[in-house]
């Protein structure tokens, strides 16, 4: 028994990691939040080349045919550093490609994605919080044409392609600059992944022939994504505020001395620290234990996001009055993890599947 | 990541299995005299098959095998499948066995390890004080040498079992000269003497599980010391080691209890499984206990490469503290009237109180779980262990 990552995982968290200390440190996260740029064509430029975009396509189109775990090590570590962009929608929607796609469909897109020169997001919510694709309505008309919208669609303004969920679960993929599509940004919290609605009118769209097959699984890749993304977060916020505990004194002492900040900073390790290997097995089951994959995706998602915020919203805490500032870089976080709990539906809609699940 | 034991370890369980088959047969019914024996029996033959008693060489009664982590995880987990009885249960076994292994003399471990492995010796843990907690170092019972004899003078406090034991060990002030924690020694101690005087104590349960042991010139050999003279404090911490191992153990089993709790109750006349309020109570418990148990299989994972699993080993008491009290909560929503009930029954001249059959059984978990977050070092210590072992907060100096 091995439940650990292998050096290779932990190598290429080391790359990613010395990669966005450099080309995205928070300083440069700050400038791209202030403006409301959800990407950097650099760092994703310099992510596409170290091979991290790819990884999880079939090698036959360009990728490394890695696991969902490796994907885990990636999202994990930019969640951590809150790096900006579309990596964990673009992953999503690749594996809705690679799955659900026919050979065409695969070879025709796949490559792009691969190499990064193609961004692909997912548009899967429609009005009224339904996410799941047992509830999504919008059809094709007869014509193969979408009439309706989509809402709380991740980098809506960088995407060159978005899978779309269908009714009856299936999946087609829209490209968002062709007749007949509107996109619209909205006000979104988290400026480092902005959300915008899809509005159809007459849009074409090419079904995946498998779509509604794989669409659940497509949705469970999705909710162990973000949990990744959200025990990184989690990790990091302890850390920043650990740290801050250290340096700022009152009373004539670093407050990380006081018993009460102490407990805090401790309780807030307790909510971080054992997300990562639920996260961990999610993503293994989803390659390796099929039975009970859903289930433990639905646990991670819900799990491992409602601590992020806990542990956001305390960390903010931690910080006082600083805390309370926009140029505090915790807040960065804090939407963030409001974000990964919102999307993809609330920790209450994935524990009712998971009772489900369980057969209770 | 590779969650499979591996087949050296499968063939292994099948063997363990083969042996329970053979040698536990259920535990029967018969008499409680001739049960006892056949617990006796069954746990002698499973330490000669190498499942029990592991890290204990056979001199002294153990079964000395090679360290092995997953091997003890599989006998740990087929004997529980089979509910066979595992190493005798007390302080003697978990505590004092590994001190007296690290730091005690060949006579000592000649002496009392083979008995306490089989029972025979029970023993008390003679640490805190009423004066002396969480700050257990600054504990006063003292300890003088006379003659051939330590005289020991003081009192003991939250002193589990210590009716049913013939020995203790206890920290006790030898040096008083010396600073705080190097006036300690470790010593081991007879119960059954006119100097010991155990009173017990009624917890909030209603049993009398913990006691009072007043030590009025008490006495004990003076080789009965375990390392030397106002080493105390360091040859207990193996032995604190050890405990917050037992407790900090997974949540998965009280879970279940849970489950089958949530099975068998209603709510507004239907059945409480249906209500969409319980249905997410119990999924977001069962999520917290997977994130324990993958969390334990990784620090587990950590130890057979001898790897550092960093800060999670820390969080274990505090987070399972943490989740048997949310369920135990839980539990007292889901048996609504029952939990104004006493969870204990008293029958006149019947002696010890008895757990009661019915739902009002779950306030024993109630509270026992507040015990947890006492017992071995309150959570509060535990925070303070974490913010200052674990994320390298300054120390707090105040106590030393």
């Amino acid at each position: 028994m091995n439940f650990d990552l292998s050096e290779d995982q932990r190598l290429l968290q080391r790359t990613l990691d010395d990669f966005l200390a450099s080309e995205s440190p928070i300083a440069r996260v700050r400038e791209l939040f202030d403006r409301g740029e959800e990407t950097d064509p650099a760092v994703w430029k310099g992510m596409a080349g170290l091979g991290f975009v790819g990884l999880h396509l079939p090698g036959p189109v360009g990728g490394a045919g890695l696991e969902l775990l490796d994907l885990v090590c990636v999202a994990e570590r930019l969640g951590y550093h809150a790096t900006p962009g579309p990596f964990v929608f673009n992953a999503v929607a690749g594996i809705a490609i690679a799955l659900g796609g026919s050979d065409a469909q695969r070879e025709r897109w796949l490559p792009g994605l691969a190499r990064g020169e193609c961004i692909a997001s997912v548009a899967f919510a429609e009005e009224g919080d339904r996410w799941q694709p047992e509830q999504w309505r919008l059809a094709p008309d007869a014509n193969g044409r979408l009439r309706g919208r989509k809402e709380s669609v991740p980098c809506v303004g960088c995407a060159d392609l978005v899978v779309v969920g269908l009714s009856g679960g299936a999946l087609g993929i829209v490209e968002p600059d062709a007749p007949g599509v509107t996109r619209a940004g909205a006000h979104g919290i988290d400026r480092t992944r902005r959300i915008g609605s899809l509005a159809f009118d007459g849009a074409a769209c090419e079904l995946l022939p498998d779509g509604a097959a794989v669409s659940d699984r497509v949705r469970d890749a999705a909710l162990v994504l973000l949990a990744a993304d959200a025990s990184g977060g989690a990790s990091r916020c302890v850390d920043i505020s650990v740290a801050y505990a250290g340096q700022r004194e009152q009373f004539g002492r670093k407050i990380g001395e006081f018993q009460a900040v102490k407990h805090q900073l401790a309780n807030l390790a307790l909510a971080a620290e054992p997300c990562r290997a639920l996260v961990w097995y999610a993503a293994h089951a989803w390659d390796h234990v099929r039975e009970e994959a859903p289930r433990a995706a639905a646990h991670a998602k819900s799990h491992v996001t409602d601590r992020f915020l806990q542990v956001a919203r305390d960390s903010v805490e931690v910080h006082g009055g600083v805390g309370y500032t926009w140029e505090c870089p915790v807040h960065v976080w804090l939407k963030r993890a409001v974000f990964d709990r919102a999307f993809l539906g609330p920790p209450r809609a994935h524990r009712l599947r998971a009772a489900d699940l369980a057969g209770w | 990541m590779d969650l499979a034991y591996g087949p050296e370890y499968e063939t292994f369980r099948g063997t363990v299995r083969e042996f329970l088959a053979l040698h536990w047969p259920g535990s029967g019914g018969g008499s409680e005299r001739s049960q006892r024996e056949r617990v006796a029996e069954f746990r002698a033959r499973a330490t000669r098959a190498g499942y029990l008693y592991r890290g204990v060489p056979r001199r002294y009664g153990g079964s000395e095998q090679e360290p092995d982590a997953l091997r003890a995880a599989v006998i740990r987990e087929e004997f529980g499948r089979a509910r066979a009885p595992m190493e005798v249960p007390g302080n003697g076994v978990s505590m004092l066995v590994p001190t007296l292994l690290d730091r005690g003399e060949e006579w000592q471990r000649e002496r009392f390890i083979p008995k306490t492995l089989t029972g025979e010796y029970q023993w008390a843990q003679g640490y805190s004080e009423p004066g002396a907690g969480s700050d257990l170092a600054s504990l006063r019972t003292r300890g003088e040498l006379v003659g051939d004899e330590w005289v020991l003078n003081g009192q003991k406090i939250w002193t589990s079992a210590a009716r049913s034991c013939q020995y203790m060990f206890t920290l006790v002030r030898t040096e008083p000269d010396a600073a705080k924690h190097a006036g300690i020694s470790y010593l081991l101690v007879p119960l059954d003497q006119p100097g010991i005087e155990i009173r017990p104590l009624k917890m909030i349960t209603g049993e009398s599980h913990f006691n009072e042991v007043f030590l009025n010139d008490a006495r004990t050999p003076a080789d009965w010391i375990v390392g030397g003279r106002g080493e105390g404090w360091n040859v207990s911490r193996t032995t604190l080691k050890h405990e917050r191992a037992t407790i900090g153990s997974g949540s998965q089993a009280i879970f279940e209890s849970l489950l089958r709790l949530v099975r068998s109750v209603t709510r507004d006349g239907r059945p409480a499984l249906e209500d969409p309020a319980v249905r997410e109570k119990v999924a977001a418990l069962e999520a917290w206990v997977w994130a324990q148990k993958y969390s334990s299989d990784y620090v587990t994972s950590c130890g057979l490469k001898g790897a550092d699993p960093g800060i999670l080993q820390l969080l274990n008491k505090l987070l399972a503290t943490e989740i048997g009290h949310e369920i135990a909560r839980t539990a007292l929503d889901l048996i609504g009237d029952a939990s104004l009930l006493e969870p204990f029954e008293t029958r006149e001249g019947r002696g010890a109180p008895t757990l009661r059959r019915g739902h009002e059984r779950w306030m024993n978990q109630f509270m026992g779980s507040l015990g947890n977050a006492i017992a071995g070092g309150t959570s509060n210590i535990q925070r303070n262990i974490i913010a200052e072992r674990g994320l390298g907060l300054p120390r707090d100096e105040s106590g030393k």
